[in-house]
């Protein structure tokens, strides 16, 4: 990534000059544009790292990413090295085309998966916050007594609870959840994936789904093929090379049984249009009784579920992680827990050695939730437009 | 989205933000993007409520007609899954081009029928498709903070 580059914030020129911290300068907005003109992933509230400007987004922990590239390489490598030249004299050309095509539709959609935003949602402005608690307090009781605060909507003619979710301060959408590990509500949230790194949600299911799908496809191949030269090669050996050319069989039959059933459980899942959120929780299974509990979202077909999930229209990303941060005017004082998941957030996003989030004055961290209409001219558009 | 606040601008020297509405989701037809058209009680004396039906009317029909699934979407996909997903990469999707259509009809709509009310409507896609946000002003300049904060009519004056 040659064109990589972090945008660094300089507190000192933030702090140096406005004499209030509490109002940012109206008059030397215009100069200081360019050096205070800071793009919405840097402050952006949820435990996500952004690369490349923000282009690219993962969850705070990798996860095991590195240790699923790595094997998926190093597999696939020992096998294109030891087993793909006796095969190919012995069987047929294509075994390594196969396997090539295989290898990068596995890697490219396990990237995809994994720097793709997957639906995250946007944590509500304050003005939005305050509406929704003044809608909850008419029509609630009037000792105040932190209720537990869910919202029954109609969905289809079946009555769907949504919660309130304290961290993004809204109503979670239908088949929305919160990701304790990135702190950010995601919508259609399936599951938060260690091995890449990241949440699953309704952006980049279809990019799992290719990854689990094309994978399992290519540890059969691999395994088969490592199997096949075994048996024809009937070559037995000891010693490093040996062991080393048999690995891909090892690694391959251990994680194909996982990856197949894996596949096969996700299959299941696009067909009857559930998420594993819901099937973990038996949201639609009927377990509560004699009511009817269908799953008011399935089309009833399975045709038309998994062409909805998997080839429906590509939903764009609602976070505008490359927008410009708008300059306001006004600091009135934002809710103070905001600041600290916040300054935590961009602790991790200036890893490279930065300056320390904690010199940054304390109004420019409380502006963030309200994030408003960008007012800047600067980026003509809005960069929801951009892939990824 | 910027020239919306030009368009405004005149009025912001004499304006101030009075309030703000929001129109929420319409989650009966299930996930797909509809706003609830229920006309809010702050807009009765602002508004003609057929013009702001027809508005939040014509916003569900383009967000349904993003959404469609139909054999263009498919295509799309099926394209998009053969190329392992890169072709996202240099396309724009029919949804990133409606949602264009969708920019420009709410700054036609601001600039026609909602500032010389004194209203601006704020695209649902700066609030996480939650919601239509529609800003009241009030005509004379005073009212100080109000519920202050963002935004709307911040920064512009420069």
């Amino acid at each position: 990534m040659k064109n990589c580059e972090y945008q660094q914030i300089n507190p000192q020129a933030l702090s140096t000059s406005s004499p209030n911290p509490t109002l940012p300068p109206r008059p030397a907005v215009v100069e200081e544009k360019e050096e205070r003109a800071r793009r919405k992933w840097e402050v952006f509230p949820g435990k996500n790292r952004f690369y490349c400007n923000g282009r690219f987004i993962v969850a705070q922990q990798s996860g095991v990413l590195p240790l699923t590239l790595g094997l998926i390489l190093v597999t696939t490598v020992l096998f294109f090295v030891f087993d793909c030249p006796f095969l190919v004299k012995h069987l047929t050309v294509f075994i390594p085309a196969i396997g090539g095509v295989l290898f990068v539709f596995a890697v490219i959609s396990l990237l995809q998966t994994s720097f793709t935003d997957p639906g995250i949602l946007p944590r509500a402005t304050t003005d939005e916050a305050a509406d929704i608690e003044k809608q909850i307090d008419n029509s609630g009781s009037s000792t105040y007594r932190a209720p537990p605060r869910t919202k029954e909507v109609m969905i289809n003619q079946q009555v769907v609870k949504l919660k309130y979710c304290f961290t993004c301060k809204m109503f979670r959408p239908p088949r929305t959840s919160h990701c304790s590990l990135c702190d950010n509500c995601v919508e259609r949230f399936d599951h938060h994936c260690p091995w890449v790194g990241n949440c699953v949600g309704k952006r980049n299911y279809r990019f799992f789904y290719t990854f689990i799908v094309s994978l399992s496809f290519l540890t059969a191949f691999i395994f088969g093929c490592v199997a096949t030269h075994l048996a024809l090669s009937a070559q037995g050996g000891r010693g490093l090379i040996f062991a080393l050319q048999e690995s891909p069989l090892v690694i391959c039959f251990f994680s194909v049984w996982s990856i197949l059933g894996l596949s096969g459980f996700h299959t299941y899942l696009v067909a009857s249009n559930l998420t594993t959120n819901e099937d973990i929780k038996g949201s639609w299974s009927g377990k509560s009784g004699a009511e009817d509990t269908g799953n008011p979202y399935s089309y009833n077909n399975i045709i038309t579920n998994c062409c909805s999930i998997l080839c429906g229209p590509m939903p764009p990303s609602l976070i505008d992680r490359r927008g410009f941060v708008p300059v306001e005017e006004s600091s009135q004082t934002v809710a103070m827990e905001m600041e600290l998941p916040m300054l935590a957030a961009k602790k991790e996003i200036n890893v490279v050695g930065g300056p320390t989030p904690s010199q940054l004055p304390p109004s420019r961290a409380l502006q963030v939730p309200s994030s408003p209409l960008p007012a800047t001219p600067n980026p003509p558009q809005p960069d929801w437009q951009t892939p990824v | 989205m910027a020239t919306e606040f030009h368009n405004l601008q005149e009025l912001r020297h004499s304006a101030s933000l009075a309030n703000k509405v929001f129109l929420q989701r319409d989650y009966s037809e299930g996930t797909t993007c509809r706003f609830q058209t229920k006309f809010p009680s702050e807009l009765e004396s602002r508004i003609e409520r057929t013009l702001f039906e027809d508005t939040v009317k014509t916003l569900n029909n383009y967000y349904a007609e993003a959404e469609k699934m139909g054999g263009q979407s498919y295509l799309e996909g099926c394209l998009a899954c053969a190329t392992a997903y890169l072709i996202f990469l240099c396309m724009e999707t029919r949804y990133e081009k409606v949602l264009k259509k969708i920019g420009r009809y709410i700054q036609e709509q601001n600039e026609k029928i909602y500032a010389p009310r004194g209203l601006l409507i704020t695209d649902p896609i700066e609030r996480g498709m939650r919601v239509i946000e529609i800003s009241i002003y009030e005509d004379r300049g005073s009212s100080g903070s109000c519920s202050g904060s963002s935004s709307t009519s911040g920064s512009s004056a420069r």
